[in-house]
């Protein structure tokens, strides 16, 4: 090895790796808020909607997850599924994980839009004749998607954040990814400083768009 | 399968988790107190005309944009390079003050622009100096009104002492994980350690909401 290999040299030779490590991180980040959210809309429909048990379970589900660190999530995930018989490698056990915690924030930006719409647009609606699926879809949804829409911004970058945490467990997304280039190259300083650069860069992009259309939207809502 | 549940691993280290949760309350704590303060400087610059404005904004932008882990990761293993040797306590606290810093500074930023002009004129007409104003008559103020964001604030940053754990400073996280690597016993670690947090954020909420209600503003 050249020991005056300079930080760029280096990083030119893992380029590979950093790059397949930031695909990873990508791919991660968007399964997870894609199955997050899918779930999520239903926890935030259930808590909206139902009364009884199923509405108390699903309850006990948001509080419990959303008391429970991410990272200990992802660490009962990795270790507990394979125990109880259901092998998922340390991917796909971090994305489900990473789902579970997203389910359960957009559970609640989910019930809190819908029970931010006024209640005279179904009134309203109703009175007009449509049915209860058309009123949710034509004059609820819309509404409610709105309010919603900054919140789950904000959500999906706290998943690209969150998805570091996947590299304890050895998922090879970018922060491990550099972590082994730092393991070779005794180049810390450098490359934890790319690390959190290339983060930044994409969370400050979600933010940006996040700002964008809350704008955006808020200014569509005073017609 | 074939598992059965079998808390005696647990239970015989229980008193671990008991520590490992002191500790996350400590780290949480030390870092919400330096967090605060740092906070309430920023925010001050960021409702200011001043040239260190940018500066600032700069600042809450990184560390909020930044993942946790990176920062402490750095702050560990990275700052040593340039002379800055912290042990892991020190290292991780600092870490997440500054992190805490950058998140107050947004909430405290929030709640100073809803504190009534009125106020600091008339503090300024009593014939008190710009920063004892905002000291005495502003911050009190403002600070009751930032109340339940710093009590959610507070709660998050409990949680994120979980990251602490990947730089083996030994609270509630990082016991259960010895705990589940000694015995194996996955299900059982895993169900009290989150048993263990959910339960404290529960507490907490509650201890900061009747907190919350004695010092409301009133109505």
């Amino acid at each position: 090895m050249n020991a005056a290999q300079t930080f760029f040299e280096v990083l030119w030779g893992a380029r590979m790796a950093q790059l397949g490590g930031l695909a990873t991180t990508v791919l991660v980040s968007l399964l997870a808020v894609l199955a997050g959210t899918l779930l999520g809309v239903v926890v935030g429909l259930v808590l909206s909607y139902l009364r009884g048990p199923l509405n108390w379970l699903v309850r006990l589900y948001v509080d419990f997850i959303r008391g429970t660190p991410v990272l200990v999530l992802i660490l009962a995930s990795f270790y507990v599924l394979g125990t109880v018989g259901w092998k998922l490698n340390a991917l796909q056990a971090g994305v489900l994980a990473l789902a579970i915690f997203c389910s359960s924030h957009v559970g609640e930006i989910v019930r809190g839009a819908l029970g931010a719409v006024p209640r005279g647009q179904t009134e309203a609606a109703r009175t007009l004749g449509l049915s209860i699926p058309l009123t949710f879809a034509l004059i609820l949804l819309p509404q409610a998607a709105r309010i919603a829409l900054p919140a789950w911004v904000n959500t999906a970058a706290e998943i690209v954040k969150a998805s570091t945490l996947l590299s304890i467990v050895g998922v090879a997304e970018l922060l491990l990814a550099t972590q082994e280039v730092i393991a070779r190259s005794f180049m810390g300083l450098p490359f934890y400083v790319f690390a959190g650069a290339v983060y930044f860069a994409v969370n400050f992009a979600i933010e940006r768009l996040g700002k964008a259309l809350e704008r955006r939207l808020a200014t569509d809502t005073t017609q | 399968m074939g598992y059965t549940l079998n808390f005696a691993a647990v239970w015989r280290d229980i008193d671990l988790l008991w520590a490992g949760l002191a500790m996350g309350l400590l780290l949480a704590l030390a870092s919400i107190v330096v967090g605060a303060v740092l906070g309430l400087l920023l925010s001050f610059v960021l409702i200011s005309k001043s040239r260190a404005r940018p500066l600032a904004a700069a600042y809450v932008s990184v560390f909020r944009n930044t993942p946790l882990l990176v920062l402490v990761l750095f702050t560990y293993f990275a700052l040593p390079q340039l002379g800055i040797r912290l042990g892991k306590i020190e290292s991780f606290v600092a870490t997440l003050s500054l992190y805490a810093g950058a998140y107050l500074a947004e909430v405290f930023r929030g709640a100073l622009l809803s504190v009534p002009a009125g106020l600091s004129e008339a503090g300024l007409s009593l014939g008190l100096r710009p920063w004892q104003t905002r000291l005495l008559i502003v911050v009190p103020v403002m600070l009751r009104t930032a109340l339940p964001s710093l009590s959610s604030t507070f709660i998050s940053l409990f949680k994120d002492t979980s990251l602490a754990a990947a730089i083996a400073v030994p609270e509630l996280t990082y016991y259960a994980r010895k705990i589940n690597n000694e015995s194996f016993r996955v299900i059982e670690v895993w169900l009290v350690a989150s048993l263990f947090y959910v339960a404290t954020c529960v507490l907490l909420a509650m201890l900061l909401r009747l907190f919350e209600r004695r010092l409301a503003l009133p109505k």
